[in-house]
């Protein structure tokens, strides 16, 4: 095979992809029950998806990505209350303030070592969360903006509470995005971040861009991301200071992890097995059930987290070396 | 105005003594521990039950706080810690975030979720004033007693660091691993002593701290930043550097909260983005290291 076709090969598009999003939109009709979750599932694969462009392809380890998810997320819920109920503005207003964000705080991860963007991260996601908090006569502070009425998708379907349209609406608005992100990181500019990702100092001698791909990438994640918190606060009708937690930024770190890092799918994948999960044991220990993730981020990482998502692997060696 | 200072002095000096472990470990292993904070948490449980429970006076608590969370530091170090050193930064993340949930939820189950209280002995209850009203000092026993622990545990550290042979040890490790093993130092023994003895001053932190920040099961979570801060601004390669660093937060949060309590930690975080941004290495790193 020449380099060229192997090269298309990967980013063509495999027979197993238009079924599997048949299935996910044929299921919000097949079990209506389920369209809640269904809807749910959507969000976090989006924001998944998301970290994974700048995790996977261009290797930034941020435990900060809720701050675009949240700043979305409130920014589609403010847009709502104050200006005009149309969920497609308001997700586009949410995208616009994200993307603002994300252009604005790439500047802080151009530098350092993985430490300090690990804090300058996790110190803009703190700084929004403070400022939705202090900011009470503006988004609620710690009661969440309430009293956010969504107008009808299209200027036709009403979000109801079976969550039918919820669920079609995040859908489609994932697809749709996917396949932009799909484009990305399968072009030429796709290639530069997975250079940059494996060997910074060699993607600038070969006449990469560093700064700018990196700042490039961060800002299309910030927008991805905040899609999907404004898609969150649109079919809940509700913005709280949860959406900017830590923990939020942990978890989907957790979704695009189980999924593999570097591998759109890996969000969607990761996304829907972290949520079914999460349904089971918290259905059994409400409380405790941040216990049973921990144990599994601390097994999945001891056992290697290449290894325990393909069984095949457990009984084989090591494959001696490796990068470390 | 001085009192401010005090204070603010007095809490950098407790962060310090929390996050000093934290520095060394990052600085000698090049791991990203968000677990710290769980060994902190650790001892100050470890005092409020043993004073609450079984009547054991403030001052014994300390000891065995240092030593309880020192153990298990190294418990941990051994079982878990170790075959993580060479794993990239990301599986150090996930791993030490799975820790801190653990922990979380676990004394969330065993204790309970409300805050515990430390009844300070009377002697340490007081508060003392100097000086006239413009610049009148009002000193806390409690704070007076803290900064004095603390500025004791960080002489003896200096001391250990730079005049012993264990200290030479250790900065030999820090500096090179694998030359320092060449020159036949034991450096998993190194490593697990450094990190016992920085897991035991987070469990001495956290008792002394149990009454000033307070002590409840998200410890871990709420402080994680705070050490965080402390190393990445002050560098891992002295102790100096995190120590300026823990007093500099402590004075400019304390003050902070006092003047502009609307912005709340919200300068802290500013401070930190900004230094990082004009300093990634932190503000105070030793030119030519690593």
């Amino acid at each position: 095979m020449s380099a060229q076709s192997s090269l298309l090969n990967s980013s063509r598009f495999k027979a197993w992809e238009p079924v599997l999003w048949l299935l996910a939109f044929a299921a919000p009709a097949l079990s209506p029950s389920h369209a809640l979750i269904i809807n749910e599932i959507a969000i976090v694969a989006l924001f998944a998806v998301s970290l994974d462009l700048i995790l996977g392809y261009t290797g930034i380890v941020s435990l900060g990505h809720a701050a675009f998810f949240g700043l979305g997320g409130y920014v589609a819920a403010l847009f709502a209350k104050l200006v005009m109920p149309d969920p497609l503005v308001g997700l586009a207003v949410g995208m616009l303030a994200a993307t603002l964000l994300g252009a604005l705080a790439s500047f802080t991860v151009m530098r350092g070592s993985d430490l300090t963007r690990l804090m300058v991260t996790l110190g803009v996601g703190l700084i929004l969360l403070e400022l939705a908090n202090k900011l009470d006569w503006l988004t609620g502070g710690a009661d969440g903006l309430q009293g956010v009425v969504m107008g009808p998708l299209l200027g036709r379907f009403e979000f109801d509470l079976t969550g039918q349209t919820a669920a079609y609406y995040s859908l489609t608005v994932l697809l749709l995005l996917f396949l932009l992100l799909r484009r990305v990181v399968h072009s030429p500019f796709g290639a530069t971040l997975m250079a940059i990702r494996d060997n910074r100092l060699r993607a600038m001698a070969i006449g990469i861009p560093v700064n700018a791909r990196l700042a490039a990438s961060y800002t299309l994640a910030a927008a991805v991301a905040g899609a999907a918190g404004a898609l969150m606060t649109q079919t809940t009708g509700f913005a709280s200071l949860d959406l900017f937690e830590f923990h939020r930024s942990a978890d989907v770190m957790l979704i695009l992890v189980i999924g593999g890092t570097g591998w759109l799918y890996g969000g969607v994948a990761g996304a829907i097995v972290f949520k079914l999960m999460q349904d089971a044991i918290s259905s059994i220990t409400p409380q405790y059930w941040t216990f049973w993730i921990g144990l599994f981020l601390v097994v999945l990482v001891l056992v290697g987290r290449e290894r325990l998502l393909r069984p095949w692997t457990w009984f084989k060696r090591p494959s001696g070396g490796g990068k470390a | 105005m001085l009192t401010l200072l005090f204070d603010g002095i007095a809490y950098g000096m407790l962060l310090f003594i929390l996050a000093v472990g934290l520095a060394v470990t990052m600085g000698l292993m090049n791991f990203i521990n968000l677990a710290h904070g769980a060994f902190a948490m650790a001892g100050g449980y470890i005092t409020v039950l043993l004073m609450q429970r079984l009547n054991v006076p403030f001052l014994v608590c300390l000891p065995l706080a240092f030593l309880g969370s020192a153990l298990l530091g190294a418990v941990l170090e051994r079982t878990l810690y170790r075959p993580l050193y060479h794993k990239p930064h990301l599986d150090q993340v996930l791993f030490s975030i799975g820790l801190v949930f653990m922990a979380v939820a676990g004394v969330d189950y065993f204790i309970g979720s409300t805050q515990q209280i430390v009844q300070l002995p009377e002697w340490l209850k007081g508060r003392t004033e100097l000086g006239s009203d413009g610049w009148m000092l009002g000193m806390g026993h409690y704070r007076l007693f803290i900064v004095a622990v603390c500025a004791a545990l960080t002489v003896a550290l200096q001391y250990l660091l730079t005049r012993t042979r264990f200290g030479s040890q250790l900065r030999a490790s820090v500096d090179d691993q694998r030359v320092a093993a060449g020159m036949g130092i034991n450096v998993n023994i190194v490593f697990l002593s450094t990190f016992a003895v920085g897991s035991g001053l987070a469990g001495l932190g956290g008792a002394l701290g149990a009454e000033v920040l307070g002590l409840d099961p998200s410890f871990p979570l709420k402080f994680m930043v705070y050490f965080l801060i402390v190393v990445a601004v002050g560098g891992t390669s002295s102790i100096t550097g995190p120590l300026l660093a823990a007093l500099l937060l402590g004075i400019a949060d304390v003050a902070g909260k006092y003047y502009i309590p609307k912005l709340g930690a919200f300068i802290v975080y500013s401070l930190m983005i900004a230094i990082l941004i004009w300093r990634p290495q932190g503000l105070f790193v030793r030119k030519g290291g690593k």
